[in-house]
């Protein structure tokens, strides 16, 4: 049986993240990753880097988040690929144009200054070849974009540097809390620790009923599309107000589109199944925003498995049983909080303490008084 | 690096390689008719920009991509050439066209 | 046209238009699709164009056999669209293709994959380069445009197509610098356990020896034990490099070579359908699993032709027929015991010599230099993906996310094998268990546009 001080379930980027922040601290620890990093959400992910347009109560943790992404060598000693090209969500009629403002608007008096409304000349500065029947939009310049790929391997192997062991093939089937220890069962053997950290995604909710706490979890398969290589330079990620559709340009001049729409999915075998019917209207949509893109060639598609819940902010929290802490359901828009997550877990469960910035995803919102506005 | 072997009198007809009028047969696919004109090439690769010719003729290694009739990223060995063709040997990532 | 159909079959190459022909002949009709213009597959590619005397004399009386075959399929009636290419395909079945730009999907309640084989990628240093080609390529330029190498040849590798290929150079007055010969040696002490099976296919069997005895006569430089081919150039092929048995290494001014070890089921739809695959020693590939009628683990999706398991032209038609026959029994139209029995028997007749031919031809397994392209499309080297694996010790789905090797337009068709191997080397596991890249829809590139307008598709392709 192997013994460190504290287990994380789930190798995925939070899980990783807090694996990091965790060994940084002092402390041993142990990753179960069930099948192999990266495998499901991390692993499909679109990498934006966003506070545009996200839910003031995650507010807090992207700032932090935001900064740490500005110097993400100091974390992982790699730049993770990570460009600042900002994002910008575009709008067609005077109404919507209005509603952001009034939504940014209500962002400033909140004290976020990082969304500006911008009008025709600056989205088509922006954007070359963009539809003319947009207006305007809403931008935040310090947003961006990162590699998936690159992230997950630097922050994995930052990891092992710092002395994180980390398990694949170990997919958790027990856990049981024995005086001061837990002992997780796994595939390849037992592992104890006097904590766990429960970072699995979307089968968070599993491993939470392992231990008799029920947290009510669904799951998202969004479809992603990526392309063959254009010369083009689309600088910032770009999306339509009411519209599912993220627009991207990778380093290699791939476009990257994504935006919600969903796949089909199933947790036992973990595979997923792309609707080809809904994903046209994505493909319609990217269409619209740059219509000279109608005859790029679609090499790929896939849609990874993530947590979802019911009003898509992540639970993140101690856990009912003793030294039990949670971090998952980030509803599709997870990529961008990693760096700062990984570190207010570790703090939460090195003191015992739930930072501020953490208040608003206790697990109880979700049962006892329902979704949070 | 290719010839045709052909009788005389043959039809005959023409398209246009980056806007050269090349001789072309019925039956011919793109690719054969690039395989035949200097300098015998379909593209320049999107990642290195290295010289690519078609290598498998049957739709399975994606070398032979070019542009025809503004249509880009064709597979040339699948489409068999007709009267005025316009063929554009891509060099580098796709270019598109505002 | 009807626009809607029980019953698809996917490639009009023997197996196809044998299954087609056998399912009108019972009164069923069902849609064939292929990507190419004209019926035929690659072994009877072009059989329908027009070319001279010498040139359909060199091709031989087996692609004369496809003009008859397509006529018939022709005759036949039965509904099919060329220029068709299918792109994704989901268990009920619903079938995703597009045709002149245009996407669309339909539903079947019977699928037959016909889409054959594609040659063993055989990667050397320098196969990238304009030159190089595969031999099945130069053989279909002398079908669809009678097109012949303009100066001596040099061709690489192992198997009946090379043999078959360099004489109907010669017989049009091509040449051939040299055939540099890869199958690796100790070849009677194969055949041997074969010799009934042998005897059985003698016929095909005679062939081979006449070809060989024909270039030998010719004066073809035959060259046996080579190892360390190398195309060298810059913007093209210009020299040839290769070790000779005696360590000896030479090298020689050469404009183009083509390459060929054997052919190998093409096995993305299958894959991408969750099919059951088997490693195959003999062959060197993965093998869709089927039935004795054909069907795959997939209920109601069946498989015919070389996609099926290499056994050349004649034993696709017969496992089309079977597979039509099995379709048919599965949508319930009766017994087709008697029918069954006959295609049985053409095609154990028509494998006989199979077991030989694979015997005589085993994959070559050649060393591949660290400098070798792998990834035709993302331009990594053997070096990269030896060094992702040490790095992170990961399958091909995990060498393939963090290299980008098998992300390009071909999904893996030229890379996946090359990946297999490499990482069965370094992990010392079997192919089988290494395994292949997951397949990701679209299994052919789609625009935004198409992929935009697959609601009205649905009205008219």
């Amino acid at each position: 049986m192997t013994a460190s001080d504290v287990i994380i379930v789930g190798g995925g980027l939070h899980g990783l993240s807090g694996a990091l922040h965790l060994a940084r601290a002092g402390a041993k620890v142990t990753v179960l990753e069930g099948e192999f990093v990266g495998r499901h959400a991390s692993g499909a992910s679109a990498a934006g880097v966003r506070t545009l347009g996200r839910n003031t109560l995650e507010m807090p943790l992207a700032i932090q988040a935001m900064d740490m992404w500005h110097e993400i060598s100091e974390l992982v000693e790699d730049d993770c690929g990570f460009h600042a090209h900002g994002q910008l969500r575009v709008v067609e009629t005077d109404a919507q144009i209005a509603a952001e403002a009034q939504r940014v608007s209500r962002l400033v008096d909140s004290g976020y200054s990082n969304e500006v409304i911008i009008g025709q000349d600056q989205i088509r500065q922006l954007v070359p070849g963009l539809n003319p029947k947009f207006i305007g939009g809403a931008y935040a310049a310090d947003d961006g974009a990162a590699d998936p790929h690159r992230t997950l391997i630097a922050f994995r192997a930052t990891a092992i540097r710092a002395g994180v062991s980390i398990y694949e093939g170990a997919p958790v089937q027990a856990m049981k809390r024995d005086g001061e220890n837990w002992t997780v069962q796994t595939k390849v053997g037992a592992f104890t620790a006097p904590k766990v950290v429960n970072a699995a995604g979307a089968w968070g909710a599993r491993i939470a009923a392992m231990t008799g706490e029920i947290i009510p979890l669904s799951a998202k398969a969004s479809m992603m599309m990526v392309t063959e290589r254009l010369t083009e330079t689309i600088r910032p990620v770009v999306s339509i107000v009411g519209r599912s559709l993220s627009f991207k340009q990778s380093s290699q001049g791939t476009l990257v589109l994504g935006g919600g729409i969903q796949g089909r999915y199933d947790l036992d075998s973990g595979r997923t199944a792309m609707d080809f019917h809904a994903l046209a209207k994505g493909a319609a949509a990217a269409g619209e925003l740059i219509p000279s893109v109608a005859g790029v060639r679609i090499t790929r598609c896939w849609s990874g498995i993530e947590g979802k819940t019911e009003d898509l902010l992540p639970v993140i929290c101690p856990g009912k049983a003793a030294g039990l802490f949670h971090i998952f359901g980030f509803s599709g828009h997870g990529f961008q909080l990693v760096p700062a997550a990984g570190a207010a877990i570790a703090d939460m469960v090195i003191t015992g303490v739930v930072p501020d910035v953490l208040l608003p995803f206790n697990a109880d919102r979700l049962t006892t008084q329902g979704a949070v506005e | 690096m290719f010839k045709q072997l052909t009788d005389p009198g043959d039809p005959t007809f023409h398209v246009y390689i980056d806007g050269e009028a090349i001789l072309a047969r019925p039956g011919d696919t793109i690719a054969a008719i690039l395989l035949r004109t200097p300098p015998y090439v379909a593209r320049h690769t999107p990642v290195k920009e290295t010289p690519r010719a078609p290598f498998c003729l049957m739709g399975v290694c994606f070398d032979c991509l070019a542009t025809v009739d503004g249509i880009t990223s064709v597979q040339t060995c699948m489409v068999e050439a007709r009267p005025d063709m316009r063929i554009e040997r891509p060099r580098g990532k796709v270019r598109v066209q505002p | 046209m009807k626009t809607e159909h029980d019953i698809l079959i996917v490639g009009a190459g023997p197996a196809g238009m044998a299954a087609a022909v056998q399912l009108t002949e019972l009164g069923l009709s069902p849609l064939v699709i292929d990507e190419q213009a004209m019926p035929g597959g690659q072994i009877w590619r072009a059989t329908e164009g027009h070319r001279t005397g010498a040139v359909q004399q060199a091709l031989g009386p087996e692609y004369a056999e496809g003009t008859d075959r397509v006529a018939r399929f022709r005759a036949s009636g039965v509904d099919y669209m060329p220029g068709t290419r299918l792109w994704h395909l989901e268990p009920g079945f619903q079938v995703f293709m597009s045709r002149n730009e245009a996407a669309f999907s339909r539903r079947y309640r019977a699928v037959l994959l016909a889409t054959g084989a594609q040659e063993r990628p055989m990667p050397i240093p320098g196969w990238t380069l304009p030159g190089v080609m595969t031999v099945g390529a130069a053989q279909i330029l002398l079908k669809t445009s009678a097109q012949i190498p303009d100066a001596p040849v040099w061709v690489a590798g192992s198997g009946p197509l090379p043999l078959l290929y360099m004489r109907q150079l010669l017989s049009l007055g091509g040449q051939i610098a040299g055939y540099l010969d890869t199958t690796p040696s100790g070849q009677a002490g194969r055949i041997i356990p074969h010799a009934m099976a042998a005897l059985r296919g003698r016929a095909d069997l005679f062939k081979g020896l006449k070809w060989l005895r024909q270039l030998r006569a010719a004066g073809v430089p035959w060259l046996r034990g080579v190892r360390d081919v190398r195309a060298i150039g810059q913007e093209k092929m210009e020299k040839l490099r290769y070790t000779t048995s005696d360590e000896v290494m030479h090298e020689v001014p050469a404009s183009l070579l083509l390459l060929h070890e054997g052919v190998v089921p093409s096995i993305h739809a299958t894959l991408a359908m969750n099919c059951d695959h088997d490693w195959s020693d003999t062959q060197g590939c993965f093998v869709p699993c089927t039935d004795d009628i054909g069907m795959t683990s997939v209920s109601g999706l069946y498989l015919a032709g070389d996609g099926a398991g290499i056994g050349g032209a004649l034993a696709a038609e017969a496992k089309g027929r079977i597979a039509g026959l099995g379709i048919a029994e599965f949508l319930g139209h009766g017994s087709v015991s008697s029918h069954l029995r006959q295609a049985r028997a053409s095609l154990d007749q028509a494998l006989a010599s199979r077991p030989v031919i694979d015997a005589l031809y085993p994959p070559a397994d050649v060393e591949i230099p660290d400098e070798t392209i792998v990834c035709r499309c993302e331009e990594l080297t053997a070096g990269d993906i030896r060094a992702a694996a040490e790095q992170h010790r990961g399958g091909p789905n995990q060498i393939k996310a963090y290299t980008r090797c098998g992300m390009g337009p071909c999904q893996g068709r030229q890379c996946g094998y090359t990946v297999n191997r490499i990482l069965s080397e370094e992990y010392n596991q079997s192919r089988s268990e290494t395994g292949f890249f997951r397949i990701r829809p679209p299994l052919k590139p789609v625009t935004l546009g198409e992929l935009a307008a697959l609601e009205e598709g649905q009205k008219a392709p």
